[in-house]
Order: C-alpha cells, then sequence, then structure tokens
C-alpha cells in the first residue's frame, strides 16, 4: 500500500475510492483546528479511506483522522515536491499528537482554501520557503488539541484525572493503575469531546521526533516506480494528447493542415484553438509524431520583433531612473557625497525552470462535470481557473493532486492546467495532455531579468552610505495583487529592505519594469536570488576596495546580528577560511538574510586560463531556527546549491524574433554529477522558531561563486551566467 | 506490428508502430509508469531502464530494436542483487528529494556495479553524468553508490 493517497474521487491506478467532499468543508483553519476522529470504514488491510463524517458522528478535522482500528491519517496542507515537506508536517503533527510516526498514512489534501489555505497568502499555496513557517504553529495546536481530546476520553473512561495520564506512541497510559487504551479504541469516545482552549504545547525539550533526521515518508515508493506523479495518471479509456503553442508569446494559429498528421497511425484527433494546436492519440508516441506532421502557420502579431537585445536595452534605461522608495534611512544624499565612492550594476537573465517532470494535466471533462489529475503548488487556485476554462462552477472540478516531479514556482501558475481542460472541451473521454520539452522550456514563465543599481561610499573601512535600486518583474503585482501595495513589490524588494549589514544611510529603491511579451514568474529564491546576488557580489568589491578581507568587512558591520555573525564565522572555519589555495583557486563568501534564515556560504573554485570554473568545494552553516529534520535541511541546502550553480554557470533563456532560442538540455544546460562539487552543510543548533529553507541554497550558489572568481582572478563579474570570455580576457574592475 | 517482449521476466504482447520508443510502450500502452519521460532526446536518463543488464535510454529506442533482449525497469530492478542494494542505499542515505529522476538514476547506478562493482570516483562520473537530477541530489547519489559497492556507509 502507497502510504500516500490522493484525497478526491479518484480511479488513478490501483487506488478507486469516493470521497465525501461536504465532510472536508467543515471546520479547519477558520474552525479554528477543530479535530475529529471517525469509526472504522474499512478492514485493517485496505487502503486509507478518507473519512465520511457526513452522519453527523464526527467532528470537523483539517488534518488530522484516527480511526477505530487506529489507522492515523495526516492530510497534507503543503504539497511535497521533493523539499520533504510532507515528513516535515507528518513530524510536526505526530510530536504534538504522540502519534506512532511509523504507523501514519499521508493524504493530499483537495483544493480548499478554508481548511488548507497557507496563512500567510489566505489561499493553498506551497511557495516561498513557508510551509514550515507557516503551519508550524497551526500544525503543533492541532496535533496537541487532538492528544488533549483523546487524554480526556481516556480520563472519563477511567474516571481518573486527564492530569494523570499520560500518551506515547498512539497510546494514552494511567500508570497508577497500569491501564492503557489505544487512541483508536478511543476515537469514538474522543470524537464527542470539547477541543481544549488554550492548548499547551510541548516544551521543545520533550520532543521525540521533532529535531531528528527521521527518514521521508515519501521516498520507500521513489525508489520502485510506484510513486505517482501527475503524469503517470492513468484511467480507463484515456488519450494522451501533446500540444504546441504559437513560437511567438502572444501569437495565434493561423491556419493548420493536419492532412499528413492523420495518416500517422495512432492519431485520433487535431484539436485546434486560437492560440495552440494538439494532438490527441492513442499513446503520447502518435501525437508527438502527428504534432510533427502537422504543417502550421501562425500568426505571430506584434512580439514577433522582440528581441533580449531590446528587452535588457528597456531595462538598463528603466533601471537608471528614480524609482519607488522601499526603505530609507539616514540622509543618503549626503552620505553619498563623502568618502570612497563606487557603482555597479549587476544583471540576472531569464530562466526557464526545467522541473524533470515536464508539465502536464489529465482531464475528463463532461458536460456537467470536470476531474483533473495533475501535479500543483496551488490546487485551490488551480480549480478556480479550470472551472472558468470548463464554464462550469467550482464545485463541479474536483481536482485530484499528486506528487510533484519538481515545482520549483513553476507550479504556481495554472496554465497547463488550463490548456488541459480547454483541448479535453473537445476530446471525448479522459484525455492526458503531456508538453514536450520544448515546449515546456519555450513556453515557461520565467524568472525575470532584473538590473540592479548600487552606489556605496566607505568611511574608515566601513559602509557609509548605500543607494540600492532595483530594477524588474512585480511579480506579485501579476500573482497576488492585494499584496503589490504603493508600487512596492514585496517579492523584488525582498533581502534588499533587509539586508543585515548595519549602514547608517541606507535607500533602497524599486523600478516595476516589465519585460515586452515575455511571461515572468516565480522561481525557486525569487526575489531574494537577485538581490543577494548584487549584495553580497558589491560586498566584496568594496571590501577589496578598503582593502579587507570579505569575511572580516562583512563582520564588522554585524555587531547586533549574532545569528548572522555566528552562521559566517562557522562558514568560515569549517570551509578553512583564509588558509593558503593554489593558484587560479579562490574561495567567495555569501551572507543572506532570506525566507528567515540566517545562512553563510563558502564556495571554492578553480579557474582555467579559458574562464572555465571546476567547483571544487560549498561549505554553508545554516541557522534556520528549530530544524524540524536536520537531515532535510541539509538535502534542501545541497541540492539548491546545484540547482543555482547550474543557473550561475550556464542558466540563460534569450529570445529572438519573439522565441525563446532554447529548446531542451542540449541548449538549456544542467550540472551533471561529474562537475558537482563536495558540499558540506552544518546545521546550527537553535531554539529559535523554524526559519524557510527551500529555496536558500538556490540564493546561496552564485553570489559565492562569483565572489570566488573574483578571488581567484580579479575579475569582477556583474552578470549572470559567467561569462568565460570575460575570465579569460582577465580584464580587471 | 505485434510485439512481444520480456519485461522484469514476464511476456507482454501488444501492437504498436515498429519506430515507437520503448519509453511509450512501458508508460502509455503498458501502465508502466516508473520509467519517466523527461527529454525524449537521450539527454536526461530519466527513462533508463535495462536491456540486458546495459543501461540504454528508451525514449529513443524503438520497440524494434530491442527484439528478444531482456527489458529490465525500475519495477523490477529490485529483484536483483544489485539493484535491490542500490535501493537499500538511495533509502540509507535519504537520496532522494522529489524523486522524478531516481528512476532513472538507480537504473544508471545498478547498471555500473553490475559490470563495474567497486567503481572510482570516474567510473561515477562516467556511468551516470547522462542522468540529470534538477533537485541536485548528485552528493548523496555519490555516496549511496559507494555504500552499494562496499556495505558500508561512506
Amino acid at each position: 500500500m502507497s502510504i500516500i493517497e490522493t484525497a478526491a474521487a479518484s480511479t488513478v491506478k490501483k487506488f478507486s475510492r469516493t470521497v465525501s467532499r461536504r465532510g472536508l468543508l467543515k471546520g479547519g483553519l477558520a474552525g479554528g483546528f477543530l479535530v475529529a476522529f471517525h469509526l472504522p470504514l474499512r478492514a485493517a488491510n485496505e487502503p486509507v479511506q478518507p473519512p465520511d463524517v457526513t452522519d453527523g458522528k464526527f467532528a470537523p478535522n483539517a488534518f488530522i483522522r484516527i480511526d477505530g482500528a487506529g489507522h492515523t491519517t495526516l492530510v497534507m496542507p503543503q504539497v511535497e515536491m521533493g523539499q520533504g515537506v510532507y515528513t516535515a508536517v507528518a513530524m510536526i503533527l505526530a510530536e504534538e499528537l504522540d502519534a506512532d510516526l511509523s504507523q501514519v498514512a499521508l493524504q493530499h489534501a483537495p483544493p480548499n482554501d478554508k481548511l488548507y489555505g497557507n496563512p500567510t497568502f489566505g489561499l493553498q499555496v506551497t511557495g516561498n520557503s513557508n510551509s514550515i513557517r507557516a503551519f508550524w504553529k497551526p500544525l503543533r495546536i492541532a496535533g496537541a488539541s487532538a492528544r488533549a481530546m483523546l487524554v480526556q476520553a481516556a480520563a472519563s473512561e477511567w474516571k481518573v484525572e486527564p492530569a494523570s495520564c499520560t500518551t506515547s506512541k498512539g497510546q494514552v497510559t494511567h500508570s497508577e493503575s497500569g491501564r492503557n487504551l489505544s487512541y483508536g479504541e478511543l476515537a469514538t469516545a474522543a470524537s464527542s469531546e470539547t477541543p481544549p482552549k488554550d492548548v499547551p504545547l510541548k516544551d521543545p525539550k520533550d520532543f521525540v521526533y521533532i529535531g531528528q533526521p527521521l527518514k521521508r515518508l515519501d521516498t520507500p515508493d521513489k525508489v520502485n516506480g510506484k510513486a505517482v506523479y501527475g503524469i503517470d495518471a492513468m484511467l480507463p479509456g484515456m488519450k494522451f494528447a501533446t500540444l504546441a503553442a504559437c513560437p511567438v508569446f502572444g501569437g495565434k494559429v493561423g491556419k493548420v493542415d493536419d492532412s499528413a498528421a492523420k495518416k500517422i497511425p495512432g492519431v485520433q484527433q487535431i484539436v485546434v484553438l486560437d492560440d495552440l494546436v494538439a494532438v490527441v492519440g492513442d499513446h503520447m508516441w502518435a501525437a508527438k509524431k502527428g504534432l510533427e506532421a502537422l504543417t502550421i502557420t501562425w500568426d505571430e502579431g506584434p512580439n514577433a520583433r522582440i528581441s533580449s537585445k531590446e528587452i535588457w536595452q528597456d531595462l538598463r534605461d528603466k533601471s537608471e531612473k528614480d524609482g519607488v522608495v522601499a526603505r530609507s534611512e539616514g540622509d543618503i544624499a549626503k552620505g553619498l557625497s563623502i568618502g570612497d565612492k563606487m557603482e555597479a550594476a549587476y544583471e540576472l537573465p531569464f530562466l526557464a525552470h526545467a522541473t524533470m517532470e515536464p508539465l502536464n494535466a489529465t482531464v475528463h471533462f463532461k458536460q456537467d462535470s470536470c476531474e483533473i489529475w495533475t501535479g500543483t503548488q496551488i490546487v485551490s487556485r488551480v480549480q478556480a481557473e479550470a472551472a472558468k476554462a470548463a464554464g462550469l462552477p467550482v464545485d463541479k472540478v474536483i481536482v485530484n493532486n499528486h506528487l510533484l516531479g519538481g515545482g520549483f514556482g513553476r507550479k504556481l501558475e495554472p496554465d497547463m492546467v488550463v490548456a488541459a481542460v480547454r483541448i479535453a472541451k473537445q476530446v471525448e473521454g479522459p484525455v492526458k495532455v503531456v508538453w514536450t520539452r520544448e515546449e515546456d522550456i519555450q513556453h515557461d514563465v520565467y524568472r525575470p531579468v532584473y538590473r540592479d543599481v548600487i552606489s556605496a561610499t566607505l568611511s574608515d573601512g566601513k559602509i557609509a552610505a548605500w543607494k540600492y535600486r532595483i530594477a524588474g518583474s512585480g511579480v506579485i503585482a501579476r500573482w497576488l495583487p492585494p499584496a503589490f501595495q504603493k508600487g512596492i513589490d514585496i517579492d523584488a524588494v525582498d533581502s534588499a529592505v533587509d539586508l543585515p549589514y548595519e549602514i547608517p544611510n541606507i535607500q533602497v529603491e524599486y523600478v516595476r519594469a516589465e519585460p515586452p511579451a515575455v511571461p515572468t514568474g516565480f522561481w525557486r529564491g525569487v526575489g531574494p536570488n537577485n538581490n543577494v546576488f548584487a549584495i553580497e557580489c558589491f560586498m566584496d568589491e568594496l571590501a577589496r576596495k578598503a582593502g579587507k578581507d570579505p569575511i572580516e568587512f562583512r563582520r564588522a558591520m554585524l555587531t547586533k546580528q549574532p545569528r548572522f555573525l555566528g552562521a559566517l564565522s562557522l562558514a568560515a572555519e569549517k570551509s578553512g577560511w583564509g588558509q593558503p589555495l593554489p593558484a587560479r583557486v579562490g574561495r567567495g563568501v555569501c551572507l543572506q538574510p532570506s525566507f528567515g534564515s540566517f545562512i553563510a556560504t563558502v564556495v571554492e573554485a578553480e579557474v582555467d586560463e579559458q574562464g572555465e570554473v571546476h567547483l571544487r568545494r560549498v561549505t554553508s552553516a545554516v541557522d534556520t531556527g528549530i530544524a524540524v529534520n536536520p537531515d532535510t535541511i541539509m538535502a534542501q541546502l545541497e541540492g539548491g546549491l546545484i540547482f543555482s550553480l547550474t543557473a550561475a554557470l550556464y542558466g540563460e533563456i534569450t529570445i529572438e524574433k519573439g522565441r525563446v532560442q532554447q529548446s531542451n538540455f542540449h541548449d538549456y544546460r544542467m550540472l551533471r554529477i561529474d562537475q558537482a562539487p563536495k558540499i558540506d552543510i552544518h546545521v546550527i543548533k537553535s531554539s529559535e522558531a523554524p526559519g524557510g529553507i527551500g529555496e536558500t541554497g538556490s540564493t546561496a550558489g552564485p553570489p559565492a561563486l562569483r565572489n570566488a572568481i573574483y578571488a581567484a582572478t580579479g575579475v569582477a563579474l556583474r552578470r549572470l551566467p559567467i561569462d568565460r570570455s570575460l575570465i579569460a580576457a582577465g580584464k580587471k574592475s | 506490428m505485434a510485439t512481444t517482449l520480456t519485461i522484469n521476466g514476464e511476456q507482454k504482447s501488444f501492437d504498436v508502430p515498429a519506430d515507437m520508443p520503448l519509453l511509450w510502450v512501458l508508460r502509455d500502452v503498458l501502465g508502466m509508469t516508473g520509467t519517466k519521460f523527461g527529454c525524449g532526446i537521450a539527454q536526461c536518463g530519466a527513462c533508463t531502464v535495462h536491456i540486458d543488464g546495459k543501461a540504454v535510454r528508451s525514449c529513443m529506442l524503438p520497440v524494434s530494436a530491442v527484439r528478444d533482449r531482456a527489458v529490465t525497469t525500475i519495477e523490477g530492478v529490485g529483484a536483483t542483487p544489485v539493484g535491490a542494494k542500490v535501493q537499500k542505499a538511495w533509502l540509507d542515505l535519504e537520496v532522494i528529494q522529489c524523486g522524478y529522476c531516481q528512476s532513472g538514476q538507480i537504473m544508471s547506478a545498478a547498471a555500473l556495479l553490475a559490470a563495474t562493482p567497486n567503481p572510482d570516483d570516474s567510473d561515477i562520473d562516467a556511468a551516470m553524468a547522462g542522468n540529470i537530477c534538477r533537485c541536485g541530489t548528485y552528493v548523496r547519489i555519490r555516496a549511496a553508490i559507494k555504500q552499494a559497492a562496499s556495505g558500508k556507509q561512506s
């Protein structure tokens, strides 16, 4: 039995079940984490069933269900895309519940903002590295409330004081009388208990699970092919489709000649919509070959004139103008007029997400309902957008969420589901729409291009004034308009308005600059990727001007920042900072305040005469507060570093004649195992509330690498991906 | 074309175009979805299977080219001693994140260890560089291969 189940009605693979969605609609986050229990609806060996609570016997429940046989099912409000959140969420719930973690089953949450909405956004969103930050307290309260109700039920049964009972591994014990009752035996009685107000939470010193490097709950099925991702949905009578959108952004379909495609064995149907064409067949091979055999004349529209050259010129022009002030302290004009002044501008390119699982959605459209199988970071928004595309009320759209084969922000968009629904409306029966890798790369929602302009002055070896202007997309402005206030995009300025250094005169500005034609969105590390890169690169240039060691230079401006200092000192020690290195080898540092964690990273790299860079070693020291699962934190840093070093070494999407020029992994390169450095992550013990971790490695890698190249060669790169020709030319700043 | 293949020791018969890559036969015709589609041009390794024990990218292998050779997929590799060792090491060292590429990684690693029981770093580089992991699990993949080879945690 798979431990991960889908909550909505589904006939995917071996699972077959029906669910009462009404039952799930009661209570939950809005209802103050009421906890329900339900009686067994199944034999012990059957797959875990979502509860049917329509008969009124059971109280509402968002996260925890315990049946009479003691089966504990935990419903996951956040989606698992590799970041380990299913394990961490289960650990937190089981900790306060005193459940036996080895016996729990997990379920994907269905779309329901009231029950499962991320408290930060008010809707179901897995992003911004905030799953644990946002749900830490609510999940603990949910677990502790459930535990208190079970204890109360046992105490009533035994006619003893609840305080005289203890709990462990799914059992309530009254040690004075030597009596035990399992949570399963107590489920019915507990369901009529009232949830306690202000339930006490465990003292962290009593944590059994939290803080332990426990094994992940999602990985056993990932070594044997049993894990089910959205792309693995299989339905009786299913057809398979793949699609082509106009290669020019915003272009439309002109004319389609499908005579050759229709002759391909296995091709069943050609679906022509105003902006895309899909071929439906017996399998993906027929669909792919059919698509290749089509002759499509596109109506390219006005964007066919756009190229990277114009996009960059436009961004550079806009970035030189004043922006909206996002932070202001001291007297910036005066501060910049005194002392040694330096100026620089840093630029980051468009990037594709390239999740290993290509975009896909399976849709069964009927006249009065629509059912969807996919993996998304925004399940409730997907449901709403699908309903619009289907022309149906939201409650007639069922979304079965799945494990994600990578998210990285791409699945914070609903476009792949909307396209599949529009295609499915033309198709009889269920259809799985899978994008080719080429379509996935060429019709992404890209990490924006950014340009940051910085000027600063030095006085007594410290920064006296700091003026920092960000120019780039307002992703929040498009994606969550109510959060875009007074012209300031809170994502675009993240880690810039809260830079950790003590500087008397600061001004941070933001210029909203949307690139023409190219859609932009969140990419793992989001705004901080841009800001930490520019800030930390410029810090090294300032340190050099001041004649200081880069770490000493930073340390002198962190006098009231013990957590940053702790991370910086540990990274310095563990990386061998200051110890001699061979010629053309350098170490570079990056310190970041992003996502509520305090992280210092040192990259050690060798640069050859041709400008090629070899990664030798990466060391990170991480203070992320209470480390719910330290092994997951290490894994996220290791992986995030590789993700971002990939981008620093290779990542760039370029536009010519309105089209993306890259198409697959041969020209949108990925770091491979033979180039991967040794990585050492050091997790600092802390009793502070947990910070975010999923995107921190993405932010850490590029500035540390760039500073290592700077240390090795003296070449101050100010643009990514790294330009080998500039390094080879040896042009010093 | 009516075709019979031996997949994980079982005979499977189906009728598909001769040029159809094995990947789509496995996934879309036989419903064996453990083998993954990643790029379609043998650049990422997500679709790796074994043909007579050797790692092959199934996305570019026409089904007609398999002939009577034995196909092993991620669903069956655990039945081989090397495959089971690799799966265990993967779990012991908690290699996996999203997991989408890991079917292919495990198949490549199992083929490597079957041919080279004690691989050094350059053997690992050569055998595994065709498998992309977007989550960046390479450090642990290398350690897990060494553990599977030696039976000891590195």
